[in-house]
Formats: structure tokens, sequence, C-alpha cells
């Protein structure tokens, strides 16, 4: 299937739970096992576990008060609500943008579908900073629109505007790469069948090509949620750090840092940290209702 | 085209460019070996909360960097509940090269396990029966059969690592203190040129950064598609 070779830096994907037969006649001495498994989550638990877990700890290091204080302050709220808003709009986006480059890929030849597959990758290859740096090198004042823009008093940069921009171009591989390798490894065979049929375009899509990979779309939103909530580094390029106006919650929590405010960092971060753990929550029941679903139509995986 | 390389061979920058590729190089080092282990524990052994441990592999994809660079740096700093035991041995972590390194192993941790995991769930025990049978011991068998045809997988996983962490701008940000010559990054240096308005400088770095990032791509195509053949187009 060339669908994985396209998609080169996917490291999670829903399509690698496709085949799934493990090995475990063969296996090691007890206590070789035993030091493997303590090994491995000591160094889980060094990495992952005591930094998550550091985060709700100091962000009631000074009390529930401080706490409480730190979320309901009026700037916190308007981070919040910006960062809301930029999902709002970032999600859907790149659920047209990816259904629509999934579905020209997978269905079509056409010249330059090689560089489009590249393109849809590079959000995920260069630096988010770099990301950024386009949009200033675009829409600065010195950028290539930045006078024209300046002329028709159109603020994209330092605005929230550019922020949506910066984050809809992070989040984009998302959606597509996670759609591409099912509609690839569907084939058209069934579509052809509803068109054959007599269904119309728009049936079609939502009859028969829809609830074959309703899975993937699920999970490619939910990843391209979880970024375009937590997206940094782009980010901070574009904004400008206007409080209460361009600042969304990474940059807020950033900003309170910087102050040395580190318990209200902390309750504004752990915000954050509570949005990764439904986001991995929300994958692995994806992940399972896709394995259940795949194995109940293909028994032989 | 002179200005481009004055900005490019300045002592800052070019101290900037040696940290972040060699503490991305250690980082997906580091990942690589312990990536393996977690990949081998997780599809072969089987232990009380294996699934949640697998789940929370990926967390590093979930949480925002922001959240991750604090955090990272509240536990190694010299006051964290790590980084204080680790000052006691004369360790310092954050606001250290060290600290870069950790934040880079932190974000690149689940690109090898999830490399690794579907390679180690399809291979098949009849080789490992076969060498058994022929009289290797399991070390052998590990070392000589199992281990050989995970190569380019590992090698894969080791280069999304690295190309992941080369980019990395918000956990480094908080932890390693942004000190030219000795903590700065190179992702951090185009956003301080940025800040100064010094597009031409900041766009100087980053076109390096680019050359590097696509001959990662370029890399990584090659090395799945080496992959893919050896485990038979799977």
């Amino acid at each position: 299937m060339d669908g994985g070779e396209i998609m080169a830096g996917a490291a999670t994907s829903l399509t690698r739970f496709n085949a799934s037969a493990s090995a475990k006649t063969l296996t090691e001495p007890r206590w070789v096992q035993r030091i493997a498994i303590g090994v491995a989550l000591a160094f889980l638990g060094l990495f992952l576990v005591v930094p998550l877990l550091s985060v709700f700890v100091n962000a009631f290091s000074k009390g529930a008060g401080v706490f409480a204080r730190a979320i309901v302050d009026p700037i916190a709220l308007s981070a919040i609500k910006l960062t809301l808003l930029t999902a709002v709009i970032a999600v859907p986006a790149n659920l047209v943008f990816g259904l629509a480059a999934s579905w020209s890929i997978a269905r079509f030849r056409f010249p330059g579908r090689n560089f489009l597959i590249t393109l849809i990758d590079l959000p995920f290859s260069v630096s988010p900073v770099i990301s950024g740096m386009v949009f200033v090198l675009m829409f600065g004042a010195q950028g290539w629109f930045g006078s024209w823009l300046g002329d028709h008093g159109i603020k994209i940069l330092f605005a929230v505007p550019g922020i949506v921009l910066a984050t809809i171009f992070v989040t984009f591989p998302f959606v597509a790469r996670e759609v591409i390798p099912l509609m690839q490894s569907q084939g058209t065979d069934e579509e052809e069948a509803a068109f054959v049929l007599g269904a119309s375009g728009w049936q079609m899509f939502w009859r028969v090509t829809l609830p074959n990979i309703k899975w993937g779309l699920l999970y490619g939103i939910i990843l391209c949620n979880a970024r375009a909530m937590g997206e940094f580094g782009a980010v901070s390029v574009v904004s400008g750090h206007i409080r209460g106006r361009t600042n969304t919650i990474p940059l807020h929590v950033e900003i309170l840092y910087n102050e040395y405010n580190f318990a209200a960092a902390f309750a504004v971060a752990s915000l954050l940290a509570l949005l990764a753990l439904v986001t991995l929550v929300a994958k692995t029941w994806v992940e399972w209702r896709f394995r259940s679903e795949t194995s109940a139509r293909h028994p032989e995986l | 085209m002179d200005s481009f390389w004055d900005t490019v061979t300045t002592p800052r920058v070019l101290a900037a460019f040696r940290l972040t590729f060699g503490a991305s190089a250690l980082a997906a080092l580091i990942n690589t070996v312990f990536g393996l282990l977690v990949a081998w524990v997780l599809v072969r052994y089987s232990f009380p909360g294996r699934k949640i441990v697998d789940a929370m592999v990926d967390m590093p994809f979930a949480l925002p960097t922001a959240v991750a660079g604090i955090a990272l740096t509240a536990v190694y700093a010299p006051t964290g509940w790590i980084g204080a035991p680790l000052a006691k041995w004369g360790i310092q972590a954050a606001f250290a090269p060290l600290g870069v390194v950790i934040a880079l192993t932190f974000i690149g941790l689940p690109f090898v396990v999830r490399t690794l995991q579907p390679v180690l769930e399809a291979t098949e025990p009849d080789m490992e029966e076969a060498a058994l049978t022929l009289g290797a011991s399991r070390w052998q068998t590990v070392r000589r059969v199992v281990f050989p045809p995970l190569i380019p997988a590992l090698l894969t996983g080791f280069a999304l690592s690295f190309a992941r962490a080369v980019g990395e701008y918000g956990s480094v940000a908080f932890i390693s203190g942004n000190m030219p010559m000795r903590t700065e990054i190179a992702p951090l240096l185009i956003m301080t040129k940025l800040e100064q308005y010094d597009y031409a400088g900041a766009t100087a770095i980053a076109v390096v950064m680019l050359v590097v990032s696509f001959a990662m791509l370029l890399t990584i195509n090659l090395l799945q598609a080496w992959s893919r053949r050896w485990t038979g187009g799977k």
C-alpha cells in the first residue's frame, strides 16, 4: 500500500492498527522481563509521568483560591476565549482542506500530485518558528503584502487573523494524513457501485465514503484540535503578545511564567494538561473502536 | 549572498547550530535505545497497566510544548523533584545543555516506539522457533534473528525523532535559560532576530534549518521504503 510511503513522519496514525498478530510463544526468563519492564517504566516515569504530575501539583501549590483566581482572571479568560475561537475556525477549515486534499490524492492522478503529497507534510517537517516566520515575511510591514494591507487598513500580523492563519498552517497535516491511507486502502469499488446504482455525488459521499473513513477523520480531528489549542512557536511569532487581545492560553502561560508568577502559570497550564489527557483518552477510544470494527469486518486480520 | 554567509557563520549562530543538532542527535539516540526497550516491553510482555502505559506514550504529542517546557523546568531545576538530587551530584540539568537534551528527549519520545511497534507486532514466531530448534540461545536468537529486521524501523524512528527535535522551540525555550553561546538553540535565535526586525538574519538561519529538514525528510522517505522492503511490504 503506498499510503505509508507518503506519510513521512507519521508516528501516530490510526492505520498502524491494521495488522496485529503478536508473537508471544517465545519469551525471555521472568527476571529479564521484570528488569526490562522496570527500566522502561522508570524511563517513561521520569520523562512523562513526573512532569505531568508536577503541572497539577504546582498549580495547586498556593491553594485552590490562587488556582481559581488565575483562571477567572480577565486576561486569562480572554486568552481562553481566543484559543477556543482559533480552534473553532482552524479545525473545521482543516477538516474541509484535509478532505479535499485526501480525496484528490486518493482518487485521482494529476500532474503535481506528488508535489501536493510532499506539501501536506511540510508543516510537520519545518520548525514552528519558521512556520510563523513565513507569515511575518508575507504580511509584516516589510512583507510582500505588507504595504497593500497597510493601505487598506487590514491587520493580519500581530492580530487575531494571523494567529488563526498560523494555526491552520501548522495543523494542516493531521486530518489529511489520517484519511489518505484509509481512502487508498478502501479503493473505489464501493463508490463506483453506489454511482452505478444512481446515487448522487453527495449521497455517495455521505452514505459510502464517510462511513468508511469516519474513524480516521475523527482521529485526525482530535489530534488537530489538540495541536490547534496548544500551538506555541508559530503563534508566538505572529501574535505580538498583546495582553487580553492576541494572547492564547500557551502564550498567557509563558507571560505568567516569565513574571515568576509560577502558581498562576501552572494553574492555566493545567487546563492544557487536562486537554492533553482528554485527547489521549479520546484517541485511545477511537483506536479501540477502529480496531474492533476492522477485525469484525476482516476476521482474518 | 555575502551577508547570508556572514550571518550563518557568526560564532553565536554556529554555537546555536552545534547545540541544536548535537542535542537533537543525542536526544534521538536516547529515544532509540529506550524506545526499543519500551516498544519491546509493550508488544512482547504483559503486565498490569500495559494499555495505560501504551496510551501514555503519545503524551508528548498531546501536551502543548509550552506546558511541557515549564513542567520539565520545574522538575529538573536545581530545586525540582529530580533536579535537586542531580544538583547534589554536581549535575545541572535545567538552564544547561543537559536541559535541552531532556526537553528534546521528551518531545521525540513517541516516534521510535510508534515506528517499532507495528514491526514488532508483525514478526512471526517461526524464525525464532527455528533458531531455538537449531540450538541458539535466547540471547543469540534475539541478537541475530529478531534484531536485524528492526534496524530500518529503528533508523526511521531515530530520524523522525531527530527531525522533530531540530525544529522544537516551545519546551526548550523554558528549560534552556537561553544563554547565547551556551544554551541558545537555532529556532530561538530566529525568534530573537524576528523580534529585532532583523528579517534577513532570521531568514538566513531558517534557510540552513530548512535545508537540513528537507534532507531529513528525504532520508526518512528512503528509510521507510527500505523498511517496507525488509518487512515484505507491510
